[in-house]
């Protein structure tokens, strides 16, 4: 069993209103030097499968398929095995 | 002559579009259940407004999974007109049937009002009996209408006339101000290349008869006869 943590961000270059809104909300609540926010999402998925490799390319997969919407995100995960 | 308007669980829109449709055209329209593997028999299909799915994940990011859509794709590929509004748009982005994407609206709110929109093109089988700048009234009800794309699809979309509707102010001129979601060039409504699919964040079923305000509207639904009609013709 492998768990994925799977991490959706905004690329570089789409404006991120909410980002902008929680950094504007964080300067007037006094935090000194915050230079940028930004949102964005996080999925965890557990995998039912035995193979490293496999969980991956699943992975990957999911991401390409539905996951992302590549004209305005990006992402990057973590797997790691679950020992019970 | 027949009009078919998808129903996905959590469309909310389609019997305003049924409606504006029967009332204004006279032609026939059907529900098509979004679990539909058959669509031969229609001339134009119209994916409606709504909130498909919740608009979990990202708006339309399911519905583009759903049975009918494969089968809207091969119609369209065969030159079927399809016409998505507002949540059907974003489903037909999400389907990669129109290029780019949207972001949630610059204000971080549901905006839902009257705009005035621009027509930038009166040569698509939707357009056709608009004049080129014609200024409209439509209503808008969304959260995610800022369309995005990147320079290379924005150039094409300009190079190819796929830039149908723009916000504008009532004189026609595209100000920050009367973009009412921060949409890239003010873009409220694009096309394939092929000019016949079309999105657009306004609802023109919301505003095809004169009392409920607008019938601005109504000229998309009578420019899809007339081309209907022609193509009609055509087979003959």
């Amino acid at each position: 069993m492998f768990n994925a943590k799977v991490y959706i961000s905004l690329k570089e270059g789409v404006a991120d209103p909410q980002g902008a809104t929680i950094k504007h909300a964080l300067d007037s609540l006094g935090f000194k030097g915050v230079n940028e926010v930004k949102t964005g999402k996080y999925f965890q998925i557990e995998l039912n499968i035995k193979n490293k490799r496999e969980a991956e390319k699943q992975i990957e997969d999911m991401c390409k398929k539905i996951l992302v919407n590549p004209v305005i995100e990006k992402y990057e995960y973590e797997i790691e095995e679950i020992k019970r | 002559m027949k009009f078919g308007v998808v129903i996905f669980p959590g469309s909310n829109c389609d019997y305003d579009c049924w409606w504006a449709i029967k009332q204004v055209t006279g032609e026939r329209v059907d529900f098509i259940w979004h679990k539909e593997k058959n669509i031969e028999n229609f001339d134009c299909i119209v994916l409606p407004g709504g909130f498909s799915y919740g608009d979990y994940l990202r708006t339309g990011a399911i519905a583009r999974f759903s049975p009918v859509m494969r089968k809207i794709k091969e119609f369209a590929q065969r030159g079927g007109l399809v016409i998505g509004i507002c949540n059907g748009f974003q489903i037909l982005l999400e389907a990669g049937l129109l290029p780019g994407a949207m972001r949630k609206n610059k204000n971080l709110l549901f905006v839902c009002k009257y705009t005035y929109l621009r027509v930038e093109n009166c040569s698509t089988p939707f357009t056709r009996l608009f004049k080129r700048g014609q200024i409209l009234r439509m209503p808008i009800a969304h959260f995610e209408g800022n369309y995005y794309t990147d320079q290379d699809v924005l150039s094409k979309l300009k190079k190819n006339n796929q830039i149908i509707f723009r916000y504008c102010n009532r004189k026609g001129e595209i100000t920050e101000e009367d973009n009412p979601n921060g949409s890239l060039e003010a873009i409220a409504g694009i096309c394939n290349k092929e000019k016949n699919i079309l999105g657009m964040m306004p609802h023109p079923e919301r505003c095809s008869e004169a009392i409920l305000g607008s019938e601005d509207g109504k000229i998309i639904w009578e420019s899809i006869v007339e081309s209907l009609k022609d193509r009609n013709r055509g087979k003959k």
